[in-house]
């Protein structure tokens, strides 16, 4: 189902085969996740000796030594494989394994496949089964939203996050940097913006170099970092530092004092906007962006007299949205300059060819009907609308995420291509740094394995719960805080506090 | 910029108003009785002492070790940021905090109890400030509100005079579900007593897991624990959590669950269990607590004996919940012993007769029992001073009313399972719930004598505790603390706001 040769990655595809002969012994490893797409493992299994092993590059293979994603990802698979072992010892083994990819990235999903195979006996022992994987995403888009505007949330955090996308395959971090409540991004051109938009000008916010921290960690994990710099709504954290950028509200023929979205009749606004996301195109190597565009309100436009007079002058009657949509497209049309292709939230029904739309409003009956209306405009569409787990509730809330269907809804087979990918959200209003991770994982992993897996091999909850509770255990092993999905223990359990 | 100007700041986070600046500072619970004035000091090379008069010196551990905590807590912060310049004019420097114990014995050395004498008076004004309390439990709440005056950087004249209005403040954590590693049992007194909880109801056992190791029958954790090296308590982890709570006020307050809830049990402990039937045969799984055979009783007997020992609180709490009688009912003994005793069908009889020789041996040992309300639902001959323990939602006010009516002493847990997360603010309505809003006499609600926020741990482990406990548990703080008309959600979430970030520091 996926679709062709996209963005800056091709589609990862790797297989995955294990030679060794060695002893018999029964062990099934229940937490592989997400699950290969297709996947043969015997009883057989074989002993490593972290003294012995080792990655090393294949004598055909076109990366070698010196490549620095796999030179780096050999060394952090290594401690994840083997946790109680500190030495990095390397000499030659026996038996080998070997694993095939088209492209580094695949080379990295099948690490942490790998990674996952292997398992200790009671006595430490480690052990990998006989095995055999080909493994390809379903959907090329694999994406997490985090907010770092309504709550700062520290680097290290951030860097935390990535580790466990990858360790779910998630490949896309959107990050939804700046909002209304805060603007923590440190612009070179414009630095007034978070001097007096941040909660804080120098302990909460980003710093080019963290910027660029972030985005090479998430490159050597193979994950695209989507910068969204959303409006012309949720800006008010931009006009403190950028006076004139947004609408001043009135009050019959005053201003009132409060200030509404972008304000879309000034051309120093595109003037603005021009030079931000030249910057910002510059600093995020990805060719995509997003644009937010969601929830604009209109009311302030409507009481401010300039607006109202361009409105007449462009013949837009009353219909603001019409104004909205002269907005996206200018700014659609600066980032298209940039050579970047834009993604908006599916509030902005527009019709720009480098646009996707990032569906993620309401039920399923809801987001269904908005599936097949944008793939039959021809659309590009991401779903978000069922993942929004920023929305706790009391119970195993996994199942619901897992139960997804993202190509179910009336379509050709040719607009059902046109479904990309999907997004886990996790919005802010009420999460920080203190709950994140327990919050994140692993209920994130259910839609990890509807973004990656064939979906008629997985569509049993009870067939996915051992799985997903035995996955659960291992991030925790790992040193990642993923909370319980239900009653039950992990042999090593989360030591912190 | 000033701390103060960067938390407000901090705090204009992911809420839809900005938080203000309460009058009451950030203090939380909020005292019964505060008087802020205008004059404000500076700390400088500031010391926390005994008073001269105070009936507890050097020898009170208790105290001194509370003494270098809270001075790290106030301190600790300001030094890790390095040097500040002082911003308070005036030339007036504050140096000391004297701790007055007015009452001859301060029970330093003591266990805290649902009657413990927690009040205290703290007054801030030159040349010292003064906590005066009868007690040391007093002085450990009073060094609480002052640690939170001087974090919120305006330490001004202050007076305040402060007790609780209920005196069972708990939080129920369950360490069967999930085992919960020692640290995070720790770390969940210190914040408890950063809010003025003084019971921790340790749910220590369940169906799924014995982590409790006894000395008496080892063979319970080694068969019944997730395992038995581990994910058990020692008896040296057990006397931590303790001694632990003690230095802090904090009662420890074990449940031992029967006769339901006891699945684990059984591993241990063959022939405790009701074996249940299929038709005429053993079907292969447990029941509850077999309560027609006599080693069931000495086995209690022996199990409480030991529990009497190890925890030195005055109460344990027997459980006596959710009994499932379709297990009792397919057993032919057990159909036996009903006709013999004449119970019929009734099965809540043939529960009422085990509990009441539970509850019989317990007594021996010299304790005090809580129990789930089933047990006074179903007509159990209860000891006067037992605490019926209110827990099933709705209708909850109804059986404060019946409890209450009874002459029995009761908790209020039903409007604060925890564990129950939702979307959004919830702190709120668990702010919003008023414990002697049923229909009563006064004398009635004279028995409400506090309540417990639970967090069961089917969805909660060490990963996920401390953020969804906290701060909501702090709403059910401040509602069993605080005087009755303290009720102001804005001027909470003002306080609220600021102690949420106090507590991440």
């Amino acid at each position: 189902v996926a679709a062709a040769n996209f963005g800056r990655y091709t589609r990862p595809k790797f297989n995955l085969v294990l030679l060794i002969i060695l002893q018999l012994s029964l062990h099934t490893v229940e937490g592989v996740w997400p699950l290969p797409q297709s996947f043969t493992s015997s009883t057989e299994r074989y002993p490593l000796n972290p003294k012995a092993f080792y990655f090393g590059y294949g004598r055909q293979s076109a990366a070698q030594q010196d490549c620095s994603v796999l030179d780096a990802a050999f060394k952090r698979y290594f401690s994840l494989i083997f946790p109680d072992y500190t030495s990095d010892n390397l000499s030659v083994s026996a038996g080998q394994a070997s694993l095939n990819a088209e492209t580094v990235w695949g080379a990295l999903r099948g690490l942490e496949t790998f990674s996952q195979l292997v398992y200790q006996d009671d006595f430490g022992t480690y052990f990998v089964n006989k095995t055999e994987i080909d493994d390809f995403p379903r959907f090329q888009f694999r994406g997490i939203l985090l907010d770092t505007s309504r709550h700062y949330l520290p680097v290290q955090a951030i860097l935390k996050t990535l580790d466990a996308m990858a360790y779910s395959k998630f490949n896309v971090f959107h990050w939804h940097i700046v909002d209304d409540p805060s603007f923590p991004y440190q612009s070179r051109t414009f630095p007034d913006l978070s001097s007096t938009g941040a909660f804080h000008p120098m302990t909460h916010i980003y710093t080019q170099s963290d910027v660029r921290r972030v985005i090479s960690h998430a490159r050597l994990w193979g994950i695209r970092v989507l910068p969204e710099f959303d409006s012309p709504g949720h800006t008010q954290s931009w006009g403190k530092g950028q006076s004139d950028l947004l609408t001043p509200c009135y009050r019959g023929s005053t201003p009132s004092g409060t200030f509404g979205p972008v304000n879309p009749v000034l051309p120093s606004t595109y003037q603005f906007m021009a030079r931000l996301f030249k910057e910002v195109s510059s600093v995020f190597p990805d060719s995509y962006i997003h644009l937010g565009g969601d929830e604009v309100d209109f009311s302030c436009w409507k009481s401010n007299p300039d607006v109202r007079a361009f409105m007449q002058k462009m013949g837009f009657g009353g219909d603001f949205t019409k104004l909205e949509a002269f907005y996206m497209e200018k700014i659609v049309n600066i980032t298209s300059a940039l050579k970047k292709t834009s993604i908006v939230w599916q509030d902005v029904f527009d019709y720009h060819e480098r646009v996707m739309l990032h569906i993620w409003k309401g039920t399923p009956a809801s987001y269904k009907e908005e599936l097949s209306r944008m793939t039959k405009a021809g659309m590009r569409v991401l779903l978000a609308a069922p993942w929004y787990i920023n929305h706790i509730a009391y119970g195993q809330d996994w199942r619901n995420y897992y139960t997804v269907q993202p190509l179910n809804f009336s379509g050709t087979e040719e607009q059902k291509k046109l479904v990309i990918g999907g997004e886990v959200c996790m919005w802010g209003e009420y999460v920080d740094a203190t709950n994140l991770t327990p919050r994140l994982w692993p209920r994130a992993s259910a839609a990890a394995e509807r973004l990656w897996s064939d979906e008629k091999q997985t569509s049993s909850v009870d067939e996915a719960f051992p799985r997903l509770q035995d996955f659960r255990c291992k991030l925790v092993r790992r040193g990642i805080r993923a909370e319980p999905l239900h009653v039950g223990h992990c042999k090593h359990e989360y030591q912190g506090v | 910029m000033s701390i103060r100007t960067i938390m407000l700041i901090m705090l204009i986070a992911g809420t839809v108003r900005a938080v203000q600046a309460s009058q009451y500072v950030s203090l939380w619970p909020l005292p019964q009785k505060v008087k802020i004035l205008d004059l404000s000091f500076k700390l400088t090379s500031f010391n926390i002492v005994d008073a001269k008069e105070s009936s507890a010196g050097s020898s009170c551990s208790l105290l001194q070790d509370a003494y270098r905590r809270y001075y790290e807590y106030m301190f600790g912060i300001a030094k890790r940021q390095g040097p500040r310049k002082s911003r308070l004019t005036g030339p007036s420097e504050l140096t000391e905090l004297q701790v007055w114990i007015t009452s001859p014995d301060s029970e330093c050395d003591g266990y805290p109890s649902v009657t413990s004498d927690e009040s205290y008076e703290l007054s801030v004004d030159l040349p010292y400030a003064v906590l005066k309390a009868p007690k040391v439990w007093g002085a450990l709440h009073g060094l609480e509100t002052f640690s939170q005056l001087v974090y919120e950087d305006q330490y001004g004249a202050v007076s305040i005079s402060d007790f609780p209005r209920f005196a069972h403040r708990g939080i129920l954590l369950d360490s069967s579900r999930h085992f919960l590693p020692l640290k995070v049992i720790l770390a969940n007194l210190e914040t408890m007593a950063m809010n003025k909880f003084n019971v921790f109801h340790w749910h220590i056992v369940d169906d799924q897991s014995f982590p409790y190791l006894s000395r008496t029958f080892p063979q319970l954790s080694q068969q019944g624990a997730y395992h038995p090296y581990t994910h058990v308590y020692t008896p040296a982890d057990v006397k931590m959590v303790i001694e632990f709570g003690r230095l802090r006020g904090i009662r420890v307050v074990p449940e031992f669950d029967t006769p339901g809830h006891t699945q684990s049990w059984g591993k241990g402990q063959k022939d405790l269990l009701t074996p249940c039937y299929s038709g005429s045969k053993p079907s292969g799984s447990f029941g509850p607590v077999n309560p027609i055979l006599n080693t069931t009783y000495d086995f209690m007997s022996q199990f409480f004996k030991e529990i009497s020992t190890v925890f030195p609180d005055a109460y344990v709490h027997l459980g006596g919940d959710e009994v499932d009688f379709t297990c009792w009912k397919s057993n032919p003994d057990i159909q036996k012993f009903m006709d013999q005793q004449g119970y019929g069908q009734d099965y809540k009889k043939l529960e009422s007769f085990y509990i009441q020789k539970l509850l019989d041996i317990v007594t021996t040992t010299h304790k005090g029992y809580m129990i789930w309300q089933e047990v006074f639902d179903n007509g159990v001959k209860l000891k006067p001073d037992t605490v019926v323990h209110v827990w099933i939602g709705g209708g909850a006010n109804e059986e404060m009313g019946k409890v209450t009516a009874a002459g029995y002493t009761t908790i209020l847990s039903a409007p604060w399972y925890l564990d129950y997360i939702s979307y959004a603010q919830d702190w709120q309505k668990y702010y919003k719930v008023e414990p002697l809003d049923f229909d009563g006499t006064e004398e009635q609600k004279k028995l409400v004598i506090g309540g417990e926020a639970c967090l069961w741990g089917e969805y909660v482990d060490a990963t996920n505790l401390t953020p969804r406990l906290w701060p909501r548990a702090s709403a059910v703080a401040e509602r069993l603390w605080s005087a009755k008309d303290v009720t102001d959600i804005n001027d909470a979430f003002n306080r609220l706001s600021v102690h949420r970030c106090r507590m991440v520091a």
